[in-house]
């Protein structure tokens, strides 16, 4: 009884692992109920799970800002070796 | 020759640039690769008109920017992957033996207003920059470009299990970094 009760709960080093792999792929049901009830119960890993996602919801935004952002260009001085590099292959 | 690569350039040279950026986030590599593309582009005989240029120089990019990326993780030497496992960001440094947090997460305080959302960007910014390349890499390609694992897989040549571990080391350095450096106020 004690063994199999150990398997349900995760350390938080499993638990962390799982979070990671959740941003990933869509966990096994047995990852996801053993997950949810550690969350449950540990602070700390309910902090670290909130954090990974927010990481990956910001790094998602900078990446459309750097994308929207109409004052990012190319140089003058990019612009003309790209079209030397052009150039150099039309001939 | 009919294609006119002056006017693409001119028209889409920044567009790509940008997008290119975005996710390479290093200004001589977009350069490098809105180059290859534009090179690629004038070898290619495969733009039929009817989708429109920006769209089909997209898709080459889209290439190109994996490719640099497929070099960046194969320029590292081996003594890096071997380091890794020593590095500040193994897992073993993170939890004591029964697998409990060594230094539990701290709160992050959110940006509030504009100047901490700019400050924490950089901030994020700057400990993508303290990443090992590799590790930096595949976390672009996942959660920025967010391709699927199993293209991940395919293009780097790794093992699913070897890009988990990657992705995983990759978050829990970067969260570690911001809770060090990220400041409020």
């Amino acid at each position: 009884m004690e063994t199999r009760k150990m398997k349900l709960m995760l350390t938080c080093k499993q638990a962390s692992l799982i979070i990671s792999q959740s941003l990933d792929n869509p966990l096994s049901r047995s990852d996801r109920m053993k997950l949810k009830f550690h969350l449950f119960i540990c602070k700390a890993c309910t902090r670290f799970n909130r954090q990974l996602h927010l990481i990956k919801t910001i790094v998602q935004r900078m990446k459309l800002e750097t994308e929207n952002d109409d004052t990012i260009q190319l140089t003058i001085e990019a612009k003309a070796r790209i079209n030397r590099a052009i150039e150099s292959k039309q001939h | 020759m009919s294609k006119n690569v002056n006017d693409w350039l001119n028209d889409h040279g920044d567009y790509l640039y940008r997008f290119a950026l975005a996710r390479l986030r290093d200004p001589h590599q977009a350069e490098d690769a809105v180059q290859e593309t534009m090179l690629a582009a004038i070898k290619s005989d495969s733009f039929e008109g009817d989708s429109s240029a920006r769209t089909w120089l997209t898709g080459i990019l889209k290439h190109k920017i994996i490719d640099l990326q497929r070099k960046q993780i194969r320029e590292q030497p081996l003594s890096d992957l071997i380091d890794l496992d020593a590095s500040d960001t193994s897992m073993d440094d993170f939890f004591d033996k029964k697998g409990h947090w060594l230094d539990k997460p701290q709160t992050l305080d959110m940006p509030e207003n504009a100047l901490e959302q700019k400050q924490f960007l950089s901030t994020l910014s700057g400990c993508m920059d303290k990443l090992p390349a590799k590790l930096a890499a595949i976390f672009m390609m996942r959660d920025v470009q967010e391709a699927d694992n199993e293209s991940i897989c395919k293009e780097l040549n790794i093992t699913a299990t070897n890009a988990w571990v990657m992705l995983y080391r990759a978050r829990m350095g970067l969260r570690k970094c911001l809770e060090i450096n990220w400041i409020t106020g």
